[in-house]
């Protein structure tokens, strides 16, 4: 009866709000596309990292062209960049062929971000993954994390890379591997917060601690800035401990608990041995740790927790309530530092909404998250309403405090459906504050169509004047989630791993160095890739061998990748230029097998091939032929 | 008829006095120190290249770069150019370009020596004959160097494997100037270095020019 009403009420005010919209409707649904456009031959201005979602990837553009550059695999192996054939991609995958990343987070120092480390997460398989923005590519996979199931509230990161905070989606009872009846769910379930330490040097990731919560379903989060730089906030949306037909039982309460973390207070519990390890890693009871855990509520069933760029304003926003919920920072110390609670949960204290609210706006129906541009404005993406509202941060008028509906400024619609939205560094101290993206979960009518399964929307929206302009609309494979923006200068990619850097003892860089080498039965090939051959071509091996290739793809040149297929053993690789790569694969069966170069590489790439002669196992044992390799030296 | 026949005679007496006359010449102090601006020129040459060479192709925008030092070569991104083109001249089967083929790059440094000494001798004896040997020796010299140069040009493109996978027409690639070779522009200019070696030898003839009208010994 009430979400009928509030709904009704939020229909109500949309529908007010939509009225005096329309006063543009030329921009409004033909777009600015000349503002987007970037001429042959010139670089977009920033870096559009999308999380791929369930693909396990994650996709780059240009924007504001918006378009597609290169997608980075992560969780799932490519093909087309030889992503989890080598052996190193191959063991850092694990047995996982996926995973189904939600939110990027770019590497912040001084909390602007500083353009080394894309960190993404995997909700499937409870992962975090590290992507080097110096060469686009996947480092670190980590996990799956102990204790954790659904790292669905990351990857958040600190202001100085001290952590990336990981809330476990799903509850389950610890440590993992235990049974227990389903039904127990309150007394044999735990969520959990996870605090990934950074490497400051190296980027490296590890589990540094836990902090133990009830089974609430951990959903989104966000890290403090200035006078809230020491806290994460997290949402969650299942308040009520239900563990079956979520829908209808985790909706029952008006308002959920999020929780303020104070990952110093954790830091610091550690230190001091306050903690019990679970699966090897220190697990704190916030209980016994005063201060390290604060519950807030946040009005019905939320989702996005966003703190503004001055650290000063946290905006939780209720699915099933329309509005956005304003906490003030200032509010909520003084109301931890007064213990000004209205209740406990497990004993851990819920702050008093009243004390930390400064407000809930009316910004529309099914808000999920919202965005600031730095200039005192923030954007909530309204998935009902299919609408992006843009309204006013604090501080506010009392004439303004007495109605919120006069703080929101503008509405624009979004087709439809909108989930994340992006402002380039939202979530530091300096947003870019020219572009929005909105990311949408239905693409009806939108794309050309290509059947039943259609392509994810997003949409470029100009927020630089006072009225938001829709600009340009591009589409993506499934799915991206949240995506983050960073200035295009802020990056200088290499072109080459120099040949100065290589550290692989299995590199080899002259024709002559190539050879075939057999130890017992392993055969070991160090193989040299360049225009436009393979260097040794001629192989031989017995079935029952296990053949390991390391190739060194010895150009110098940008651009330049060589691939390795070994036809029908499922081997695709790509190697670029000044990279070593292994591949191990089992010879189960005679025959003579191929290779070739994949990548187009030059004008005789199709001459770049050589065979690999299998023996049957009983035969005279194959040796390497050395002489292949002698013979392909000789220019 | 005599009379002019014996001052012809007279003449051509005169002339060839005059010549000796002229390599009897002192040099004055603005010939000396002339030479050793000269000498201060070659010098400084040995820091520069003398010879670029240039390929451009719609793939290689920023070019690649050969820097021809009297004594050493020196490729453009950190040595790769020259690995680069040797890769691509392997397509038509030209011998690879090494700086240790450039035999004249090991006694370059060994000419240049001798000509400082005979620049300083020069300076120091202030004779003029010894300027005028000394501009024709680095003369010779200078002609000599651009003639190997372009000899060593002609080997390369004419000296190519008959199992190359691309067969083309030998060639002469350009020495000075621009010239098209497939997709490839060449360009093939003198640089500092060669500016700097000639710029000395024309302050070797100045010197010679500022003490013409001295008295010969």
């Amino acid at each position: 009866m009430k979400i009928g009403i509030t709904l009704f009420s939020a229909l109500l005010s949309t529908f007010l709000f939509s009225g005096c919209d329309r006063s543009d409707p030329a921009t409004r649904t033909t777009g600015d596309a000349d503002l987007s456009f970037v001429p042959p031959g010139q670089h977009d201005e920033y870096y559009l990292f999308y999380s791929g979602g369930h693909s396990g990837q994650v996709f780059v553009a240009g924007m504001p062209s918006m378009r597609h550059l290169v997608t980075i695999p992560v969780f799932a192996p490519a093909p087309g960049k030889g992503y989890g054939f080598d052996d190193k991609s191959r063991s850092m995958l694990g047995k996982f062929t996926w995973g189904d990343i939600h939110h990027p987070g770019l590497s912040k120092t001084g909390g602007n971000y500083d353009g080394r480390w894309l960190f993404v997460n995997d909700n499937a398989n409870n992962r975090v993954a590290r992507i080097d923005l110096s060469d686009f590519k996947t480092k670190q996979i980590l996990g799956p994390i102990p204790n954790s199931s659904g790292s669905h509230a990351s990857s958040f990161v600190t202001e100085d890379n001290e952590y990336l905070l990981v809330g476990t989606r799903f509850s389950i009872p610890l440590p993992k591997g235990r049974y227990a009846p389903i039904a127990d769910y309150q007394t044999e379930f735990a969520g959990m917060l996870t605090g990934i330490k950074v490497d400051k040097e190296t980027g490296e990731m590890s589990v540094a601690w836990q902090v133990l919560t009830p089974p609430f379903n951990w959903d989104l989060a966000s890290t403090g800035k200035g006078p809230s730089h020491d806290y994460a906030f997290f949402t969650s949306y299942n308040t009520e401990m239900a563990h079956t037909l979520l829908e209808v039982n985790a909706s029952q309460l008006d308002r959920d608990l999020g929780a303020a973390l104070n990952w110093k207070l954790a830091e610091k519990a550690v230190a001091d041995g306050q903690y019990e390890l679970l699966d090897g890693v220190p697990v704190i009871d916030p209980r016994k740790v005063p201060g390290l855990l604060h519950f807030l509520p946040i009005p019905k069933s939320p989702h996005g927790m966003d703190t503004d760029p001055s650290g000063a304003w946290i905006v939780g926003s209720g699915k099933l309530s329309p509005t956005a919920a304003v906490f003030n920072v200032e509010k909520l110390l003084k109301a931890i530092a007064d213990k000004d609670y209205s209740g406990e949960n497990r004993g851990t204290p819920i702050l008093k909404y009243e004390s930390i609210l400064e407000g809930e706006v009316p910004v529309g129906l099914g808000p999920l998250h919202t965005q600031f541009d730095g200039r005192g404005n923030c954007y909530t993406s309204l998935f009902i309403d299919s609408q992006v509202a843009k309204w006013k941060l604090p501080p506010w008028t009392p004439e303004e405090k007495a109605n919120l509906e006069k703080v929101v400024l503008d509405k624009i619609d979004v087709h439809y459906n909108i989930g994340h939205l992006v402002i380039g560094g939202s979530d530091t101290r300096e947003p870019y504050g020219d572009w929005l993206v909105a990311m949408n979960k239905q693409a009806v009518g939108r794309p050309l169509p290509v059947g039943p399964a259609l392509p994810e929307t997003s949409q470029l929206i100009d927020i630089r004047g006072d009225k938001m302009r829709m600009v340009a609309e591009a589409f993506t494979d499934k799915e991206p989630h949240f995506a983050q923006v960073l200035r295009a200068d802020m990056l200088k990619p290499i072109g080459v791993y120099l040949r100065e850097t290589s550290t692989d003892p299995n590199a080899v860089w002259k024709l002559e160095d190539a050879k075939v080498t057999r130890n017992g039965n392993t055969v070991e090939v160090n193989m040299v890739a360049i225009r436009s051959r393979f260097a040794p071509d001629n192989i031989e091996a017995k079935v029952g061998d296990t053949i390991v290739f390391h190739i060194t793809n010895v150009e110098q040149i940008a651009g330049l990748s060589h691939g390795f297929s070994l036809n029908e053993h499922n081997i695709n690789g790509s190697i670029d230029p000044g990279e070593t790569k292994t591949y191990t694969v089992k010879l189960d069966r005679p025959g003579v097998f191929p290779f070739y170069c994949t990548v187009f590489c030059s004008a005789l790439h199709q001459e770049m091939q050589g065979y690999l002669a299998v023996k049957p196992a009983d035969d005279a044992v194959g040796r390497g032929s050395t002489k292949s390799a002698e013979t392909a030296s000789t220019p | 008829m005599t009379g002019t026949l014996s001052a012809l005679v007279v003449g051509q007496r005169s002339l060839l006095g005059r010549e000796q006359s002229f390599l009897r010449k002192p040099l004055n102090i603005t010939s000396r120190l002339v030479l050793i601006l000269a000498a201060v020129l070659m010098t400084a040459a040995v820091f520069f290249p003398v010879w670029k060479i240039r390929l451009v192709a719609p793939q290689y925008r920023d070019g690649l770069e050969l820097s021809i030092y009297t004594w050493k070569l020196e490729a453009g991104n950190r040595g790769q150019d020259l690995v680069e083109i040797n890769l691509l001249n392997h397509y038509i089967g030209m011998k690879p370009l090494e700086q240790a083929d450039f035999l004249e790059m090991q006694w370059m440094p060994f000419a240049f020596g001798l000509f400082l000494l005979l620049i300083l001798r020069a300076a120091v004896l202030g004779r003029m004959v010894a300027v005028v040997d000394l501009a024709v020796l680095f003369g010779y010299f200078g002609a000599f160097s651009i003639g190997t140069f372009a000899y060593r040009l002609y080997t390369y493109g004419h000296n190519l494997d008959s199992m190359a996978p691309v067969k083309i027409e030998p060639f002469m690639p350009m020495l000075i100037g621009v010239s098209k070779i497939a997709n490839f522009t060449q360009s093939s200019f003198p640089e500092t270095g060669a500016i700097l070696l000639f710029s000395s030898w024309l302050l070797i003839l100045a010197a010679a020019f500022f003490s013409r009208k001295e008295e010969a010994w």
